[in-house]
């Protein structure tokens, strides 16, 4: 895209966020546009489409006070760029990628377009290198490797900004001190929100390996679109020019889809579930699929996007297309929280996909597959059993049934639950597993070896 | 042959200028050359489905037409390869341009350089007809035929001399009866969307061995037959879909990767060379291509991708192969149908999709199947098609589902509570089905033993038992079951825990060859019906599983197959002394 800009004033209609400006032949598909308005305001936007004598325009900062006579709008013959350097680290950004933090304008060492080119498939070394979290029921249960895309499904209410700011605090790979930075993508987050982040930041010295673009909740709606793949853009220099581990959170993936759907929509354009568009799917794997590792290459992104499921239901379309894309997720449960469970995580639902190439000898611990395999089913059928306790009573229950549900109730307090400020080794972790399961008999542990349970469970405190 | 560029809107443009287009042309579009394909004519202006990103591309600039519709290479070389959607091969272009894909890389599937080591079977002067063999090429392990492409009828006016050729150059001339010499290289191109021609199909008659009990055993596959595994996320079908690739007996495996993470793309470049093929020794990646058009690539070329691995696997077909494919997720695919159809603002059916999906899907899957493949000489081969679907929410009965249950004869449910417990393959035994059951108990009878179909019977009956129990269960607990009820959960336990669950992460566990999954569930079948016998007897289903022979039971498949059958005679013998004991001694 080499044209050079040309300016027209012949905006023919104005709808929802969009503008159509007739006359303009040759606007390539995807270019930047400024839009001037009568009061010398300057808004930047994005073709959506282009004919032979019409574009259609998308205006981020939204379509108010635009007027069909005055308003002009100068078409850069630019894809959307971002200038990137070292000095983006310890900055703060608008959805857009402006500086928002009153510091000048980034010197650039690159300049990106945004949206990137997707990894050649041949290129990824495929992820195994464990992250610890600190945090039991992701480090035991549902390990996070580098280069992975694990969201957090969550809900209105629930602490995820608590859990995404803790597992950014204590993240760390075994043995290793390379060179780390935080991405943070806010869309359509309180400032309140923002704000903790920003604290939590501060407070452990994060901020100045940190990146933020913030597109806060009375922020233009239509710039989320472009809020992920500005931080996307900004890991990816990170990861790949500069060789650092960059974890990437972005919150909350809901509104950055219901900004998708409002576009959409003032398209007139068929949609598919729930109002939501067609191309939804595609969309979002532009994102997650950003994150990975590249052979030969020092750096990785992981991904950690926050998603608000809409009354809880996983099944939505925003956590479900989601759920397909990306390596598992970190499901979130109201009934724990109600229990006073920190973090509430469901390990049920929840799913880490890239876990068992990240774990075993010679990364974690021999016994760390089997083990999580045996709390999974152990605290299945606990929780099958809680749910009959209403009908049948506790004395219908067989000895071995108990066992399961004192397992269940134990196992959500004492592994599960921890300290916001508490980090467990996945030592730790792995060692109070074998404390709750030596509550049973042996012959119950089906998914443990033998040998592993002789060598394991009698250093438990039976 | 040109035109001009008109409108664009993300992956599809019109261009008018078009006249004598024909409908799924390929073109190149724009200054950067982009590969699309006309999908929609109206007079002047062409619709054009474009396989590559759109952005910068702006109205006025070219489109040319290039005569051909959407086509794959065939020949030697394309084993062990991995290609995208529109078969560019990804390792070359990651040489040629880096960690990125660029826009407008262009390279030939088949490397140009290569020689090939041809060996002439053809004789001068003799037929040529569709099918008839020319000479044979090793590639790998296997011998690669090279036929007469299908369309070319005569006799052979020469046929090359053994010697090492480059894919382009003749290996043979046919005069046709009309006096027309037509050269043939080991070079074919053939067109995705059309199926290559076949004599006759025939029905599926052996199992396609998977080395996963639930499937070989429960819900057998045939070479040749069609097969669905639908499963909300996180249900593992992109586990069970590797592990078929990696361990079924098929000759040859096609993996098309439609629209998924690249990182599993990653897993499988990773394991496959390391891993050996259970029956050969020989690394897996011989015998695999691959397709992989993940889901941040575009949409268009995703929805090519599975014709493209169907008709690479149609080619080795035709050589007498029996070729698996593996397509995941056809879901992603029906999606990338979808999205087109919106774009071109057709009239949406179900849940947005076009009204053409079910045929869509028909088409596809009926191109699997066991035939009579062309040629002078009588041989068969198959393509055995196995789709994973990937419903919204996981609710069945959304159109993609539906729509492939109609067509395929195995359903493989997967259930999401099962994989919850950590129970893979997480494949629902009362809900999944197969219909090819008869055409492969007298396999299974011959290769596994004359019990099989009883045994199979027995364990599927108990499963069904537990299910109509739990409710009871549920109600008023286990205590007031009668014995034999009792005996019924215990064994229903047993046969999930020992013969259901597969690890596929376990060495040994992770492929169990037909006569150990034969043995096992002979095992399972005697402790049921010695325990059935015992409670008769009057003990007590308690005693029964506090047998250590119960214990026993519990992971047979970690134990290594060359030690199962003297395993199998230990714990019969066992088997026989401990239930002795029970219910007032031997009847």
């Amino acid at each position: 895209m080499t044209s050079p800009a040309r300016e027209y004033t012949s905006v023919t209609r104005v709808a929802g966020p969009l503008m159509a400006v007739s006359g303009v032949g040759d606007a390539a598909y995807g270019e930047v546009v400024e839009v001037r308005l009568p009061d010398g305001e300057r808004r930047m936007g994005q073709v959506l489409e282009s004919r032979l004598d019409l574009a259609i325009v998308q205006v981020f900062g939204g379509t108010r006070d635009l007027d069909t006579e005055v308003t002009s709008v100068r078409f850069t013959g630019e894809p959307l760029r971002m200038a990137v350097s070292p000095e983006i680290l310890g900055r703060v950004f608008d959805g857009t990628g402006v500086p928002a933090d009153g510091g000048g304008a980034v010197i650039p060492e690159e300049v990106r377009d945004i949206s990137g080119a997707s990894i050649n498939p041949t290129a990824r070394d495929y992820p195994q290198d464990c992250i610890e979290t600190g945090i039991s029921a992701i480090d035991g249960m549902n390990t996070l490797v580098r280069g992975q895309k694990l969201p957090i499904f969550s809900g209105a209410g629930l602490p995820h900004s608590r859990l995404a700011a803790q597992i950014a605090r204590q993240a760390r790979v075994l043995g290793d001190s390379e060179e780390f930075a935080i991405v943070f993508g806010a869309m359509g987050i309180t400032s309140e929100e923002s704000r903790f982040f920003m604290g939590e930041f501060e407070e452990t010295g994060a901020l100045e390996h940190a990146v933020i673009f913030a597109n806060l909740a009375d922020d233009p709606a239509i710039e989320r679109i472009v809020t992920p793949q500005c931080a996307l853009a900004a890991a990816e220099y990170l990861a790949f020019s500069r060789g650092m581990h960059v974890l990437v959170i972005l919150q909350d993936i809901t509104a950055y889809c219901e900004a998708l759907r409002e576009v959409s929509a003032a398209r007139e354009e068929v949609p598919a579930r729930r109002g939501y568009p067609g191309y939804m799917y595609t969309d979002l794997a532009s994102i997650f699929e950003r994150a990975g590792r590249i052979k030969g290459k020092k750096g990785s992104i992981t991904q950690l996007p926050i998603i608000s499921m809409p009354d809880d239901d996983i099944t939505h379309p925003v956590p479900d297309l989601t759920g397909y894309i990306t390596e598992g997720q970190i499901v979130l449960s109201r009934d724990l929280h109600r229990k006073s469970v920190y973090p509430p995580i469901d390990v049920l639902p929840s799913l880490s996909r890239l876990m068992a190439g990240g774990i075993g000898k010679g990364k974690t611990r021999d016994d760390h597959g089997p083990v999580s395999d045996q709390l999974y089913a152990a605290y299945a059928r606990g929780r099958r059993l809680e749910s009959l306790v209403a009908v049948i009573g506790e004395e219908g229950f067989t000895p071995i049934d108990r066992l399961y549900l004192d397992f269940a109730a134990r196992f959500e307090r004492e592994f599960i639950g921890q300290n916001e400020k508490e980090g467990r080794t996945i030592a730790e972790s792995l060692d109070l597993a074998w404390q709750l399961l030596s509550s049973f008999p042996d012959e119950e542990l089906k998914r443990i070896d033998p040998t592993l349970i002789a060598a394991h469970v009698r250093r438990g405190a039976r | 042959m040109s035109g001009r560029i008109v409108r664009i809107t993300g992956p599809v443009i019109e261009a008018d200028g078009m006249r004598g287009g024909r409908m799924y042309e390929v073109v190149r579009a724009g200054n950067a050359a982009l590969i699309g394909e006309i999908i929609g004519l109206s007079e002047e202006t062409a619709t054009i489905q474009v396989y590559e990103d759109t952005t910068g591309i702006a109205p006025g600039e070219p489109v040319e037409r290039t005569g051909a519709s959407l086509s794959v290479e065939l020949g030697p070389g394309l084993l062990g390869t991995v290609y995208d959607g529109i078969q560019r091969p990804l390792e070359v272009i990651r040489d040629e341009f880096g960690d990125f894909i660029i826009r407008g890389a262009s390279l030939p599937a088949l490397d140009r350089e290569r020689r090939h080591e041809f060996t002439p079977q053809a004789e001068i002067g003799g037929a040529a007809a569709p099918g008839t063999l020319i000479g044979t090429v090793p590639e790998g392990r296997f011998t690669h035929a090279v036929l007469v492409p299908p369309g070319t009828d005569g006799t052979f006016l020469r046929v090359s001399p053994p010697g090492n050729y480059t894919v382009e150059e003749e290996v043979a001339c046919v005069r046709t009866a009309g006096g027309e010499d037509l050269i043939v290289s080991m070079l074919q191109r053939w067109p995705v969307r059309t199926a290559r021609p076949i004599r006759e199909k025939m029905a599926p008659s052996e199992p396609l061995i998977t080395g996963q009990r639930v499937i070989d055993s429960f819900f057998p596959m045939t070479k040749g037959g069609a097969a669905a595994v639908p499963g909300p996320f996180g249900a593992g079908k992109t586990v069970v879909q590797h592990q078929l690739a990696k361990w079924s007996d098929a000759d040859i495996i096609v993996y098309v990767g439609c629209g998924e993470r690249g990182n599993e793309l990653a897993d499988v470049l990773r394991q496959f060379p390391a891993l050996d093929d259970p029956r050969t020794g020989e690394p897996l990646m011989g015998r695999t291509v691959l397709i992989g058009n993940t889901s941040n690539m575009p949409v268009a070329a995703r929805e090519a991708s599975v014709y493209t691995g169907i008709t690479i696997a149609e080619y080795y077909r035709d050589m007498g192969y029996d070729v698996a494919l593996m397509a995941d997720s056809t879901s992603r695919w029906a999606e990338a149908l979808r999205e087109i159809s919106g774009r071109l603002e057709e009239m949406p059916g179900e849940h947005g999709y076009p009204a053409y999906l079910a045929s869509r899907l028909a088409e596809f899957y009926e191109r699997a199947g066991r035939v009579r493949v062309l040629g002078p000489t009588e041989k068969t081969g198959s393509v055995s098609v196995i789709g994973a679907v990937s419903p919204p929410g996981g609710d069945f009965s959304e159109p993609v589902t539906q729509n492939t249950l109609r067509i395929v004869k195995v359903f493989w449910a997967l259930d999401a509570d099962l994989a919850h417990e950590r129970h893979f393959p997480a494949i629902n035994w009362l809900q999944s089905y197969s219909l090819y059951l008869d055409a492969v108990r007298g396999w299974w009878e011959e290769h596994g033993g004359p019990e099989w179909d009883r045994a199979r019977k027995d364990m599927m009956s108990v499963l069904q038992k537990e299910s109509e129990l739990e409710e009871i269960v549920n109600l008023v607990g286990s205590d007031v079951l009668p014995e034999e009820d009792k005996l019924a959960l215990l064994v229903a336990g047993i046969i999930r825990e020992s013969f259901l669950i597969q690890y596929a992460f376990d060495p040994v566990d992770t492929y169990c060859p037909p006569q150990k999954q034969y043995l096992m569930m002979r095992l399972i079948h005697d402790y049921a019906d010695a325990g059935r016998a015992a409670v008769g007897r009057g003990a007590s289903s308690a005693q029964v599983g506090a047998l250590p022979v119960t214990g026993r039971l519990s992971r047979l498949g970690s134990v290594p197959t060359t030690e199962f059958p003297t395993f199998f005679g230990e714990l019969e013998r066992r088997m026989e002394e401990e239930f002795g004991t029970l219910g007032g001694g031997r009847p």
